[in-house]
């Protein structure tokens, strides 16, 4: 898919002042990240169990070569393909290929970020065949012609009502008479209007949360079933995979699974967790005749050799974005690729340039609550201040930026001249901050106010109180 | 598509990145030794307990996530409890049922109103009986393993699901899943399709109200035959 990263600050904005975008993130920043501290307060081994995981992660990582040979080995010894793809083009193409030599006319797909990634539907669409995304969060999101705002909950952005509007008018020339108002009414249609697509599509195409090299085996974890129904019922099963999906065992697996659906949405277990490995075998009453997994590169060796390589960590699991104040705020669009929110703050300028993605790792307060629930303990706060570094010394800031930066560092390298400015200001600040504490109208800075509340100062500066130490 | 080169220069990047070149020979023979006799890691201690709280824990757990379950005393109680099922859900007494044969043991015969057809399932089915390979308590997850006799289909494509399940499948946490698949079959132990199924189907994609039955089953139900 086209970044379009660069104009983070404007479609920042524009989220900031969407009614609708508002009102479903008011909803969104309370829901999934209270369901996680329970589900997390509820198991005494969470925090061994993130140990355990982060140290199986870099292991994994620091022996891939290894593990997905032995993958890739296991795939084809249990009748499967693996197709080794650099870039993005040679994946769809890959796809496009088995697509045609299956005479497929439509593809089902389970969510897959990686289909995102390679801009996988409008290539299938340019080439003659009809992809249908079955989740229904991006089912949702390809009948509004848009693109998933969330990596776990892909319409986190839209209300029941928007729904409500849009079902309407896409379901009607499939025979829908009525605007359904309720939410069990609206996953019934869709649940009707996909079952016969489940039914009639020659390919489907899953993602996949692990590749286990012990067995060759690909696993996704979903609640749906559609990822199920996509790979059982179609006669081709096509696995879209970065290659840090990597796990060496099933064991392993079963440690990060114990974080993933907990960091994710709070559940103790997601509804199914399935492990595909290779086709249907001769005696088996159904599944896929076929069995292909894509082992996507695109830029994650790159990463390797680079201060970033915690990042290959990820599980996908949405914690880090589902606790983001700015995330909170302005939705996953606003950051114009596929990954937003923390995570996708630090991959995105590695994936698509840091010239076009400046901005996103400048998309934090650095609060911190990011790297505090991150199953895999990514110091992502950290990784995105490296990319401010790099950043700055590639020159890519607004020429305002760089001003405010030399302006202050005049002040701090004259520590009366600092001191006596920044004390006046502290003391402007605590009388507009009045009892609540809080400024709701900046001068200079209205525009910045518009949309937040500024805390005022408390409690001295740093200065006095490193003095009083 | 040129996969052998897309091999080569993938494994030629990510060595590049490691910093290294191939593994030494040692080294590799320590990682396939690590995934010859794949290690334990840390088990939540949940799951570890006597096989009667097991089964309470694994029933609670299920319960927790929608799943319905009913406890019998014998073989002989399974098809009055699938009749029973039926009847309070006005479902149909047309049920697909896997070709398993670890299913004859429950005498169908005495409910001659079941209308059962042993085959995978089609998109008409209302209503699938299938076995489970094992319950695990620490999350009320049942695994289902697909072969020549337990096709996948049954899993996913009817909007009811029955699943029997004798009290002594259920155990504590997935590794003793893992481990009973490496015992019951050799070298390549794994079947085409191994499901961990967790309550019914589930979406919270619409404002994350929690609606069931998505795109698979809309009710699992459970049944523990007591040993």
């Amino acid at each position: 898919m086209e970044p379009t990263s660069h104009d983070f600050v404007a479609r920042a904005r524009k989220g900031l002042g969407e009614d609708g975008l508002q009102e479903a993130l008011a909803r969104f920043r309370t829901g999934f990240s209270a369901k996680r501290a329970e589900a997390a307060a509820r198991l005494p081994e969470f925090e061994a169990l993130r140990d355990e995981a982060v140290e199986i992660k870099a292991h994994t990582i620091d022996h891939l070569d290894f593990y997905l040979e032995h993958f890739a080995n296991k795939v084809e010894e249990s009748g499967g393909e693996v197709h080794w793809c650099v870039t993005p083009q040679e994946a769809r193409q890959t796809v496009l290929d088995i697509c045609c030599a299956a005479n497929a006319k439509t593809v089902t797909k389970s969510k897959s970020m990686i289909g995102e990634e390679i801009a996988l539907n409008p290539f299938l669409e340019e080439n003659g065949i009809e992809p249908v995304e079955t989740d229904l969060g991006e089912y949702i999101v390809q009948l509004a012609g848009e693109y998933p705002s969330h990596i776990i909950a892909p319409a986190i952005h839209k209300t029941k009502d928007q729904v409500s509007d849009l079902f309407f008018e896409r379901h009607k020339e499939h025979g829908a008479t009525k605007r359904l108002e309720e939410v069990d009414e609206l996953v019934d249609e869709a649940r009707a209007m996909l079952r016969q697509r489940f039914i009639a599509a020659d390919v489907g195409i899953t993602g996949a949360n692990f590749l286990v090299a012990e067995t060759g085996t690909t696993a996704i974890v979903t609640n749906e079933g559609n990822g199920d129904l996509t790979q059982i019922l179609p006669r081709v099963h096509i696995v879209l995979a970065t290659l840090e999906k990597a796990i060496p065992t099933l064991e392993d697996m079963s440690t990060i699974l114990r974080l993933l659906a907990r960091s994710a949405t709070g559940q103790e277990f997601s509804a199914y967790t399935t492990l595909s490995t290779g086709p249907r075998r001769s005696s088996d009453l159904d599944g896929p005749e076929q069995f292909h997994v894509i082992l996507l590169d695109n830029g994650r060796s790159n990463i390797l050799n680079s201060e970033f390589r915690e990042a290959l960590h990820c599980i996908k699991c949405g914690a880090c974005m589902n606790h983001c104040p700015v995330y909170g705020s302005i939705g996953g669009h606003a950051y114009g690729w596929v990954y937003p929110g923390p995570i996708g703050a630090v991959l995105t300028p590695h994936l698509v340039g840091l010239e076009e993605a400046h901005h996103l790792p400048n998309a934090s307060t650095f609060c911190g609550r990011c790297e505090a629930v991150c199953p895999m303990r990514i110091p992502l706060p950290g990784l995105m201040r490296r990319w401010r570094e790099r950043e700055f010394e590639a020159r890519l800031q607004l020429p305002r930026h760089r001003q405010s930066l030399a302006l202050w560092s005049w002040f701090a390298r004259r520590p009366a001249l600092y001191r006596m400015m920044s004390g006046l200001a502290r003391a402007l600040l605590s009388v507009l901050g009045g009892r609540k504490g809080y400024i709701y109208s900046l001068p200079f800075g209205r525009s910045w106010t518009a949309t937040r509340d500024m805390p005022a100062p408390e409690g001295g500066s740093f200065h006095s109180q490193w003095r009083r130490r | 598509m040129n996969t052998g080169d897309g091999r080569a220069r993938i494994m030629g990047a990510l060595r590049q990145g490691l910093g290294r070149g191939e593994l030494s020979a040692e080294r590799k023979v320590e990682l396939k030794a690590r995934l010859d006799s794949p290690k334990t890691n840390l088990v939540p201690a949940r799951g570890n307990k006597s096989q009667d709280a097991r089964i309470t824990l694994f029933v609670e757990m299920a319960k927790a996530v929608q799943a319905s379950v009913t406890r019998v005393p014998g073989v002989t109680d399974v098809p009055g409890a699938v009749t029973d099922y039926l009847a309070e859900n006005n479902l149909p007494s047309d049920i697909v049922m896997a070709p398993d044969e670890n299913l004859d043991a429950y005498p169908w015969a005495e409910r001659p109103l079941l209308n059962i057809r042993r085959d995978k399932a089609s998109d008409a089915d209302q209503v699938s009986v299938t076995t489970a390979e094992m319950g695990f308590s620490e999350t009320g997850t049942l695994m289902l393993t697909s072969g020549a006799t337990r096709p996948s289909t049954l899993n996913f494509l009817p909007e009811n699901h029955i699943v029997i399940l004798r009290a002594g499948q259920i155990t504590g946490g997935y590794e003793e899943g893992w481990r009973h698949l490496r015992e019951r079959g050799d070298g390549d132990f794994m079947p085409r399709t191994v499901n961990l199924i967790t309550g019914p189907s589930r979406t919270g994609d619409i404002e994350q109200t929690i609606q069931l039955g998505a795109h698979g089953p809309r009710r699992l139900h459970i049944i523990i035959v007591e040993d």
